[in-house]
């Protein structure tokens, strides 16, 4: 028991936070010094067999069911009096017997009797996830001058492309789509990314754009081959290099009539072997108004050609994910985005944007274009999805196609002539 | 002696009058890619709202469009002054795919006009001729780009020795001061390159005053010229309403030099060098194309690349000049030919009338 000590201040509130606890599910009235002492008992308890909890969000996603079975609580007979700590711990995995009354559910921060400890993996992957740090490919494409390498430095907040807007340099535009992928590792609070930026100049600036989209596409094949061989690979590697593209970012004009051409043409082939996000390039061109009815009348016309833009619906897994997505789908984007790596002074805080006579067009402002709110949803929120998505349903459409075309046998040597199972054609998501 | 007063310096006076009696009409035609805010530009310029009855195609049902030619005409009139303009927008450039010799209509219907006047200035009745023919283009390039894209050099290079080209940058607003500037100086670079004849402002006479020598080259500084347009009068509380457009972060003003050269444009296209502007076409340009066309008929069977006129520089992959089917041409020639021989004729045969009827009464009177 011993003397209170101001140490044990939490503790004490713990103790309070148990008692009340214990008067709700509980219809029997309780002794204040028999309670008090079954709580402070329980809490230390606690306190010897589970680390604290360090992130509250863990134990919000954590592996047990949110409403659990009610975990054994003490029953107000069966609870000997303890003593001693060590005697306490070795009453933890036993289950208690089921009180009459029903319980509510466990709070979730609460370290009651019968905890296990699962919720911890989450602990463990992102201790996993900062040493061994993880790849991301985001390619942009879109005409030339729409603002796609600035746009990409102030989502990274980096200089991760090299950005041809110097007009000193001579800037040829290439006769043929060029693919070019430059690499950079890119640190943040311990967790280390590889970021790959695939920028693709040549895109729809000539006079005959046809089939302009076919070396995008034949790339992003590649990538998926690559790591295919490496999969089938007796002999693979612990982590194989993920060079597959997990991101598009497509940039559209800001014209404020509709979509072009070229635009409907490369989200139709495109869409069903990467994840497209459109974007809409400049969008300090137009006023609220229009900005509203130009997405409008791309999401229609995305709509009325069967165009699914990620985050695609047929892969929303579970009710939440659908009602989160159906909003940033149907309200959202495309976003209208305005990119800067200028600074500027405005109230006294120095902030990214674009200073005109009229005006300072603060890039990081919700009220002057939605660039935060893709910085959001590609980075902070659906980052993990993305490579998911890629992984799961694009790359496995690819591998299945693969597999059928070489007769259900994994392509490629390493084989040593021996021969897999076919693999049985899996009906795709994604039907072509 | 006091000196005596003759009077033509009134005939300025005169001119005038006749001018506004009979009126002017211009045709400008605007070119460019869709959604660069030429028609706002129009309206603004000539505050109108020529565009109102325009239905705008998806973006589907583009892919299979090609270039039209349209015509809208208006009649403005202010202080007296009647201008009958007729707009020609070239809706369907750019839009598709594969944007390749899209451009062709556009070069067609300009020396249709021209054809037209040739043939309406060798006919006999010159009193009232049509000019239809196109009198400046102002072609709008994208800001959102980096100078002419490859489409804009081929287009302009189709057409800068038919027409007076005034190249323009739509939708300014999306730059900044010092991004117009850098655009402004790549595109003229860029033109000089290409040995693309923009119209030139002719430079004013040393007896201007200097502030008109001085607006004159800001002006002349400013090509291309960045433009903003719009329609709409936005009425900030405190200041007097103006024309501009409303953002988050400030509001635009149209006709505010520091934000865009809009009133450069209107200065110069409306105010000072529209009537340069149809000297041009029909000195230099229809000049130009007629002597082309005359010349390849003097020598008929013969299609001498070479004996064009020296004022055309079309590449080597260029399109043969679509012109009246030689036979057409002789045809018309002989006829009129024909008219004229007849005509003559009968004239003689009235003077040979004339003399006769005189002489006759010369005899009658000596009688």
């Amino acid at each position: 028991m011993g003397k209170l000590r101001l140490r044990q201040i939490p503790d004490q509130l713990k103790v309070i936070e148990l008692i009340i606890q214990k008067r709700g599910p509980e219809s029997g009235p309780l002794t204040q010094g028999s309670a008090y002492a079954r709580a402070r008992a329980e809490a230390r308890r606690a306190r010897a067999t589970s680390p604290p909890p360090r992130d509250s969000r863990a134990h919000r996603r954590s592996l047990l069911p949110r409403s659990p079975a009610p975990r054994p609580r003490p029953s107000l007979e069966g609870l000997p009096e303890a003593r001693t700590d060590a005697a306490m711990s070795e009453l933890v995995p036993e289950p208690r017997p089921k009180p009459a009354v029903p319980m509510k559910p466990v709070s979730i921060n609460s370290n009651l009797l019968g905890y296990i400890g699962i919720d911890t993996i989450i602990e463990q992957m992102r201790k996993k996830t900062m040493k061994t740090g993880f790849d991301f490919n985001i390619m942009v494409v879109g005409q030339s001058g729409l603002g796609k390498s600035t746009l990409v430095n102030t989502l990274f907040k980096s200089q991760v492309s090299r950005k041809a807007s110097s007009w000193n340099r001579e800037e040829k535009i290439p006769k043929t789509v060029e693919i070019k992928a430059i690499g950079h590792v890119i640190e943040e609070g311990g967790v280390k990314m590889k970021l790959t930026v695939i920028d693709t100049p040549g895109f729809g600036d000539q006079i005959n754009n046809e089939n302009c989209w076919e070396p995008i596409e034949k790339y992003i094949n590649e990538q998926y081959e690559k790591f295919l061989k490496e999969e089938v690979n007796i002999a693979r590697k612990k982590r194989i290099p993920d060079t597959r593209v997990h991101c598009c970012l497509y940039f559209i004009s800001p014209t404020g009539h509709s979509l072009r051409p070229l635009d409907l043409e490369f989200m139709k082939h495109l869409s069903k072997v990467v994840n497209i996000i459109p974007v809409i390039a400049k969008a300090d061109t137009m006023t609220l108004e229009e900005k509203s009815e130009f997405k409008q009348r791309v999401r229609k016309e995305l709509e009325v050609n069967g165009i699914e833009f990620y985050p695609q619906k047929e892969f929303d897994e579970d009710l939440e994910d659908k009602t989160e997505n159906d909003k940033i789908r149907q309200e959202s984007m495309p976003f209208a985005v305005v990119g800067s790596d200028k600074e500027y002074q405005v109230n006294g805080k120095r902030v990214l944007g674009r200073k005109t006579p009229w005006g300072i067009i603060e890039v990081e402002n919700l009220n002057h274009c939605e660039f935060a709110l893709l910085r959001d949803f590609v980075i902070r929120t659906h980052l993990q999805d993305l490579k998911e998505v890629t992984h799961n349903i694009h790359y496995e459409t690819y591998r299945a196609k693969r597999l059928n075309d070489n007769g259900g046998l994994p392509p490629g040597e390493g084989l040593l002539g021996t021969v897999l199972p076919p693999v049985p054609a899996t009906p795709c998501p994604t039907a072509e | 002696m006091d000196k005596e007063y003759v009077g033509f310096a009134a005939l300025p006076n005169q001119l005038h009058r006749k001018s506004v009696k009979k009126g002017f009409d211009f045709t400008l035609m605007v070119a460019g890619e869709s959604g660069l805010g030429k028609s706002t530009l129009i309206n603004s310029l000539f505050l109108t709202n020529l565009y109102e009855d325009r239905q705008l195609p998806e973006a589907s049902a583009r892919l299979t469009r090609t270039l039209t030619i349209e015509r809208r005409g208006v009649e403005i009139e202010e202080g007296g002054i009647k201008v009958k303009l007729t707009v020609v927008d070239t809706p369907g450039f750019g839009d598709s795919v594969d944007c390749s010799d899209c451009w062709l209509p556009v070069v067609r219907f300009i020396e249709e006009q021209f054809e037209q006047y040739l043939r309406d200035e060798s006919g006999l009745n010159r009193k009232n001729i049509q000019d239809s023919r196109v009198h400046c283009c102002l072609y709008f390039i994208s800001p959102f780009g980096r100078g002419l894209r490859p489409l804009d050099v081929a287009f302009l290079r189709a057409v800068h020795e038919k027409v007076n080209i005034i190249p323009v940058i739509g939708k300014a607003d999306a730059l900044m001061p010092k991004e117009t500037q850098a655009l402004k100086q790549k595109i003229r670079d860029q033109l000089k390159e290409e040995e693309i004849n923009i119209y030139q402002f002719p430079d004013c006479d040393s007896d201007e005053d200097e502030d008109f020598k001085r607006q004159d080259a800001e002006m002349k500084e400013s090509i291309p010229f960045a433009v903003i347009g719009s329609c709409e009068v936005v009425r900030d509380g405190g200041t007097r309403p103006v024309r501009g457009r409303r953002y988050s972060w400030g509001t635009v003003e149209v006709e505010n030099p520091h934000h865009c050269d809009f009133l450069n444009l209107r200065r110069m296209l409306v105010q000072t060098h529209l009537q340069d502007l149809k000297e041009v076409t029909h000195d230099l340009l229809y000049e130009g194309y007629r002597a082309s066309c005359l010349q390849s008929l003097a020598r008929p069977g013969a299609r001498d690349r070479t004996s064009r006129s020296k004022l055309s520089r079309q590449s080597a992959t260029e399109i043969p000049l679509p012109m009246l089917p030689l036979a057409e041409t002789e045809k018309l020639i002989r006829e009129k030919d024909e008219e004229l021989r007849r005509m003559q004729e009968m004239l003689e045969k009235m003077q040979a009338q004339m003399q006769q009827s005189q002489t006759q009464g010369e005899q009658s009177d000596t009688l």
